[in-house]
């Protein structure tokens, strides 16, 4: 399904989104991006026709938190961009807009490209029920759902494409366009690293389909080759991350602001969490989940404890790292280092196994650091250390 | 079924001459693995920790015996390295390398599904026979040599219950880090089937995390008798919030697959011992042995 892919994961705005949807022949309808009430009234003048005004943002559910509007005139084009422009929507201020002629839609199909983690493969997910969340879709009425998993080897074909417009119950000409656009979706989803990519709704007109809306959100791990994309990346963040996590990510630290008063850092996103499910167990409460990753040096660990703890929220540092391809010599120096920089008085639990752990014990004891043994240990003094400042 | 390792398995390391390649090679030469050869294009005739460096596997194929490969190199060079390995005929190829983008996993794996390779990984900690042979970046003072077999999707998470394992005096048979990333070689029905072959091997330890299903499929296989053997489990990310990502790819609740509390019922369900604590599971495994 379109489950957990949606992690780590660069979501671009509907009209960025479209800029490639075009670029790869998927029929999007005129439209045109306005930052003002002036541009949308002046681009509605030029088309010469009813449109559609709709905030650009990256979070879904939009239309029905009221962030998209018809307009039948220029003037009311206008009108419907003052009241957009400035309104919040889960939490998001909305600056940006996008202004597109609006269509006479005879009915609405849902086309989407993702990743099957079973399978290993892309699969094509297409519904008649276009318009609603997909996984409600698939909750309510899983035989509305067609489904093609692309062979990696094979790849899509045009007969596929027509097999699944044709599943979809379209015959003749429309069912010719229909597999165009889906293989012009999967090519997108390729070229562009998708972990998803959807059309939801694809507008069927009179003469054929039509974009209607636009998601692409680009696999983080393939930005190297998507170096235009860099820049798109912290807009995107900014539906969904909080502005501490934000911080963070521009330091390119993996982190999670969680509303407990015990900063965690470990190593791995498995052992982090089993710290923070610690913890809980023993009564406390995590401020945050920070994974410092594989392979962390020294200044790494720095920023990332001093991250931690100069978060006022913070009461007591739970470090727990078991060096693989980390090293417990660099862990200690990265933690000594940030509690000088910091010249915090917070308490700091340590507790670390592995690589290079009797250097990285030594040089936490010479700074007055107590190293642990076990997990539930260290949690377990961790709460108690926070309970008590 | 899936070729494993042992004191036997001779040893290419690609990407040996980057620091974690270097690193690595000294501390799996030290626990005894069989290190052959390694190769990094354009470093050919070097060598690192007495290895020596070929440009291209099939160079270092003409000079040695070898059987498997493990991958250091950067992501976005991993894909063609271990499809080097592949097509050389390596197997398994055990990838290290964190970030490879989902994409290049696809193809890998549709490609070692050709000649029936092994993947494991990437994003994964790599594979240990206890005392015998390391394929991967784990601390080697958490593992004796017993009867437990270890699967994990973490990779620090698997060194914890290891050293469990260790602690209560039961030790390890072979252990496989399957890697974080949402599209991965091996799952734990692979590696399960595996188990209920290895005469080595009495019971397991199962360690998942939130995301995905393959902790669910892993219940339904055993629910099925498919194996036999006594399973315990532990699942990370009871304390993580729906909808917030959990450090890598792979872990992240949405809706109400892939929460742990899901997974832990499934494996209940199918007869599993699931810890509420890391350090649980080796208990429970002691109780069952």
């Amino acid at each position: 399904m379109v489950e957990s892919l949606e992690a780590l994961t660069l979501k671009l705005l509907e009209y960025q989104a479209k800029e490639y949807f075009r670029k790869h022949g998927i029929p999007t309808p005129q439209g045109r991006r306005v930052n003002t009430p002036g541009e949308a009234r002046e681009y509605t003048e030029a088309l010469g026709k009813p449109v559609v005004i709709k905030a650009q943002l990256p979070v879904g559910g939009r239309g029905k938190a009221g962030g998209v509007k018809f307009a039948d005139t220029p003037g009311e084009a206008a009108a419907a961009a003052e009241e957009l422009l400035g309104m919040k929507i889960k939490g998001l201020t909305v600056e940006k807009l996008y202004v597109e002629e609006k269509l006479s839609i005879v009915n609405e199909i849902y086309l989407g490209v993702t990743v099957d983690r079973r399978s290993k493969a892309y699969v094509v997910l297409a519904s008649g029920e276009g318009g609603m969340d997909i996984e409600e879709v698939a909750a309510e009425k899983p035989d509305r759902i067609v489904r093609h998993i692309v062979d990696p080897l094979r790849g899509l074909r045009s007969y596929h494409a027509r097999v699944l417009a044709k599943r979809l119950g379209y015959g003749g000409r429309k069912m010719l366009q229909l597999a165009a656009t889906v293989e012009s979706l999967y090519t997108v989803a390729l070229e562009m690293d998708a972990e998803l990519t959807e059309i939801n709704p694809l507008a069927e007109v009179e003469d054929g389909f039509m974009a209607a809306d636009a998601r692409l959100n680009v696999d983080n791990n393939a930005l190297f080759r998507h170096g235009e994309l860099e820049e798109r990346l912290l807009e995107s963040y900014r539906g969904e991350l909080t502005e501490r996590e934000i911080e963070a990510r521009s330091q390119d630290l993996t982190y999670v602001e969680l509303d407990g008063d015990i900063g965690v850092i470990g190593n791995g996103a498995g052992l982090t969490m089993a710290t923070l499910d610690t913890v809980m167990l023993h009564g406390g409460s995590a401020a945050n989940f920070l994974d410092l990753g594989g392979g962390a040096t020294p200044e790494r660990i720095r920023e990332a404890a001093e991250f931690v703890l100069r978060d006022e929220r913070t009461k007591a540092l739970l470090v727990n790292v078991l060096g693989g391809i980390t090293r417990c010599d660099n862990i200690a120096e990265g933690v000594v280092e940030a509690r000088r920089e910091v010249a915090a008085e917070k308490p700091v639990v340590v507790r670390m196994m592995g690589t290079k752990e009797e250097e990285g014990r030594r040089i936490l004891k010479e700074a007055g650091i107590e190293t642990l043994d076990s997990m539930e240990e260290a949690a377990e003094l961790a709460v108690r250390l926070a309970e008590a400042s | 079924m899936p070729r494993f390792i042992d004191k036997d398995t001779r040893v290419l390391v690609q990407g040996i001459t980057g620091s974690q390649g270097a690193f690595h090679t000294r501390l799996m030469k030290e626990y005894g693995t069989n290190v052959v050869a390694g190769t990094v294009p354009g470093r050919g005739g070097q060598t690192v920790e007495g290895v020596p460096v070929y440009d291209t596997v099939v160079e270092a194929k003409e000079s040695h015996a070898v059987d498997a490969s493990i991958v250091f190199v950067p992501a976005p060079y991993a894909l063609d390295a271990a499809l080097e390995g592949v097509e050389a005929g390596l197997d398994p190829v055990v990838v290290i390398t964190e970030g490879v983008p989902v994409r290049d996993s696809i193809e890998l794996m549709a490609m070692a599904r050709l000649s029936g390779t092994t993947v494991v990984g990437p994003n994964s900690p790599g594979l240990i026979k206890a005392g015998e042979c390391k394929m991967g970046i784990m601390p080697v003072q958490v593992f004796e040599r017993g009867g437990v077999g270890v699967i994990s999707r973490s990779g620090t998470l698997f060194y914890e219950v290891a050293a469990h394992i260790t602690r209560v005096g039961l030790g390890q048979s072979t252990c496989v880090g399957l890697g974080g990333d949402p599209v991965v070689g091996l799952d734990f029905v692979d590696v399960l089937r595996w188990f209920e072959e290895d005469p080595e091997t009495e019971a397991v330890a199962l360690i998942g995390e939130i995301g995905g299903d393959a902790e669910e499929r892993a219940a339904a296989f055993i629910g099925d008798d498919g194996f036999t053997k006594p399973v315990a489990a532990y699942i990370a990310g009871r304390a993580a919030v729906p909808g917030k990502r959990m450090g890598h790819a792979g872990a992240i609740i949405q809706g109400a697959s892939g929460s742990a509390e899901s997974k832990m019922n499934a494996l209940r369900d199918a007869g599993v011992a699931v810890g509420e604590l890391p350090g649980q599971v080796a208990e429970a495994l002691k109780r069952l042995l």
